[in-house]
């Protein structure tokens, strides 16, 4: 059947099985929204910008493991995805973002909201797409799908000109797909494997290093198996949280920056590592001259770009997690005449690293005056559903989240690791509540972060998504305001958010529901009350507003040079 | 260390953009960079000389073989390969120099492809070192002008690389 560009697109996503996008119309797709308005199997959602569309389409991916999609005319609304873009890119998510373009006869004219957006997201998107015939409307779509979701996940963007939505052509999807430039390696080589098991089994003081990769790869089974077979201790990243039960006696929790003083003891005294879909980020490894001197590393990765970029490996192995570690529980399995040997090896390496643990564990001074945001943190936690989703912005809150929330399922921690997005909380949880109608999905945010993304309640409350707005409120951009008082002298330049905002109102304004005190003694009663009630709601708790995140590695410091106490 | 690594990728637009923005983006060398369609359709061939120590240099294969465009990545160096390059210079050739230019083509087995009373235009083709050698020559004699192509590359052996 003939059918115009713009239809074929709605089709190919229908094929792909994606049933929610996220999207913004303008002149260039109305095409697309024509089309969109009698197309009854997908369901749009509009968000009140396109940056918060696109990072809505990132929390449903990362809360469901598909491929999240969004819309966005050309120019203006191309630019506001590219942060969106950006930070799916910098944490590996799957996401298919389609641009409109200009008509193909005006490209490169200057044409009314005409911009390069295929340049603009070249060095942030997976690979990128201008399509100009609309005969290639469906196998491109295809490869956008297959790219953004196989191998290390990542956005794609696919630009359409508008004359090419309006042209008519056959519609036929193809079945498979084959891009000769493209074949991820998954399957790990079985002797590397063989190799991995043996160094693991001759160590004394092994970590396992687990990074978002495990997430994205729904390992988490596999890694806890493995880690529990053989008593391993386990640390993770920001973006690893959730890929082991941090209830596990085998968690250190996280590792890094603001990680726990035993996971970053662990990391320096260790003699093998086993990093698994992590890349040695900065903020992971601090000074790399002083990073883990004693370990041998083995590295896990479906990317190989990420062995060796930023530290030096003794063992890479290229390929899906799942595989490599379902790989290593049987090749473990096969080797368990030496499991005994390896358990009594490893034991005064637990001693120790119990040891760490009671000495610095992640821990704050209550207060019966101020509400410690640490306290609302594990109010929350207490209080939450155990498969409840926590979207955060990024700064102080998501320290303090990561630190005590205690994440013991995958996906239920959506946070922007790599980029480092203030404004992604809200419209993060806003697609993963569209995914998850029912469950309790919570964004934890700063007053700094909400407010970049702040519309977005009005699309919560036009589609009745039920998202539970934490805002922990120190009139500070916290994170900054913390190492200008540790580093700066507390020269707090432009850190103070004086203009103290009615967040009660302000919900109210937009149809939500306000909630908000400064008393720890109500912090319980407001959460439940939050929680209790059916639509989206703030709960804003101004609280202690010098409170900092520790411990702390300073920018450059060693690991293990860590400020316990400030 | 200079590498000199051969490309096949798709002949697509923007195939040229995304190795030269990978290359900048990540703060890599590029010394030469040429491209071209090749025998088979639809695949075109990039000659990139670069420069880097060893991590580098796998940082940037394994960087371009991750490029969805690029099909097969080879780091040509240690003698594996024949490498060409083109040189066109415009050189002052007056009176007595005439001759001088004339004897220092004739030596290099290059080609005079334009001439008036002031001046030489001269086609050298070679290694890269040998274009370097000519230039060498040539240049007290004065250089008015120098366009180089950058090194194309091909594997030695009569095995052929394909897509």
């Amino acid at each position: 059947m003939k059918m115009n560009g713009a239809r074929i697109l709605l089709e190919c996503l229908k094929r792909e099985g994606v049933d929610t996008v996220f999207g913004y119309p303008g002149g260039t797709v109305i095409n697309l929204y024509d089309e969109l308005f009698n197309f009854k199997d997908i369901r749009h959602i509009l968000p009140r910008h396109e940056q918060a569309g696109t990072h809505a389409a990132d929390g449903y991916a990362r809360a469901t493991g598909k491929v999240g999609v969004a819309i966005a005319t050309s120019g203006p609304g191309a630019t506001n995805t590219v942060t969106g873009i950006a930070t799916a890119y910098m944490d590996s998510i799957p996401m298919v973002i389609i641009t409109g373009q200009v008509p193909t006869a005006l490209i490169g004219n200057d044409a009314f909201q005409e911009v390069d957006i295929i340049g603009i997201t070249r060095p942030c998107t997976k690979h990128n797409f201008l399509i100009k015939d609309v005969n290639d409307i469906a196998t491109i779509m295809k490869k956008a799908f297959y790219i953004a979701r196989s191998g290390r996940p990542g956005p794609v963007l696919v630009d359409l000109p508008k004359d090419v939505q309006i042209a008519q052509t056959e519609f036929v999807y193809p079945e498979t797909i084959e891009i000769r430039g493209y074949k991820p390696n998954l399957t790990g080589h079985p002797r590397q494997v063989e190799k991995a098991v043996a160094m693991l089994l001759a160590a004394h003081r092994p970590v396992v290093y687990v990074g978002g990769g495990v997430v994205l790869g729904n390992a988490s089974d596999e890694l806890t198996t493995l880690a529990r077979m053989l008593s391993l201790p386990v640390t993770t990243t920001l973006m690893g949280l959730g890929a082991f039960p941090e209830n596990d006696p085998l968690s250190l929790g996280m590792l890094g920056m603001h990680g726990a003083y035993c996971a970053n003891m662990a990391m320096t005294h260790s003699d093998l590592i086993v990093a698994v879909g992590a890349r040695f980020d900065d903020r992971v490894t601090g000074k790399i001259a002083t990073f883990a001197p004693h370990a041998k590393i083995i590295h896990i990765d479906v990317d190989p770009t990420s062995i060796k970029k930023n530290v030096r490996v003794d063992l890479p192995i290229v390929g899906d997690v799942k595989d490599v570690l379902a790989k290593m529980i049987k090749q473990a399995d096969k080797s368990r005449d030496k499991a005994a040997d390896f358990a009594a090896a490893i034991a005064s390496w637990h001693e120790d690293i119990a040891g760490w643990k009671a000495k610095h564990p992640i821990a704050y001074k209550q207060s019966s005056t101020a509400i410690k945001p640490q306290f609302v943190i594990q109010k929350l936690r207490e209080l939450s559903d155990e498969d409840a989703i926590i979207a955060t912005d990024v700064g102080q809150h998501q320290m303090w989240t990561a630190q005590f929330f205690q994440f013991n399922r995958p996906r239920t921690l959506l946070s922007s690791g790599g980029l480092g997005t203030m404004g992604y909380g809200l419209p993060a949880a806003m697609g993963a509540q569209a995914a998850f109608p029912k469950r309790q999905v919570i964004t934890i945010c700063g007053d700094g972060g909400v407010q970049m993304n702040i519309q977005e309640l009005a699309t919560l409350v036009q589609n009745r998504l039920p998202v539970k707005i934490v805002i922990l409120n120190n009139n500070f951009l916290g994170m900054v305001r913390q190492w200008q008082e540790l580093f700066f002298d507390k020269r707090y330049s432009q850190t103070c958010m004086e203009l103290p905002i009615d967040f009660v109102k302000l919900a109210e304004a937009y149809g939500a529901k306000g909630f908000s005190t400064a008393k720890p003694g109500e912090v319980e009663k407001i959460i439940k009350q939050g929680f209790k009630h059916p639509g989206p709601v703030i709960m804003e708790f101004k609280i202690a507003r010098e409170e900092k995140v520790l411990p702390m590695v300073p920018a450059g410091a060693s690991l293990n040079e860590m400020v316990l106490n400030a | 260390m200079q590498h000199t690594i051969s490309v096949l990728v798709e002949n697509e637009f923007g195939v040229l953009a995304r190795v030269s923005s990978l290359f900048s983006g990540r703060g890599f060398n590029i010394d030469s960079l040429t491209v071209a369609p090749t025998n088979e359709e639809g695949l075109s061939r990039m000659t990139i000389v670069t420069r880097g120590d060893e991590n580098i240099l796998e940082q940037i294969t394994k960087q371009l073989n991750k490029l969805i465009d690029i099909i097969k990545v080879i780091d040509f160096t240690g003698g594996v390969a024949v490498e060409r390059e083109m040189a066109l210079v415009k050189v002052t050739a007056e009176d007595e120099s005439r001759a001088e230019v004339l004897r220092i083509v004739d030596i290099f087995r290059a080609k005079i492809i334009d001439v008036t009373p002031k001046s030489y235009t001269i086609e050298a083709t070679g290694s890269p070192q040998k274009i370097d050698a000519i230039l060498e020559l040539l240049r007290p004699l004065g250089l008015k002008e120098l366009v180089r192509t950058g090194a194309v590359a091909i594997g030695r052996g009569a095995k052929g690389w394909k897509g």
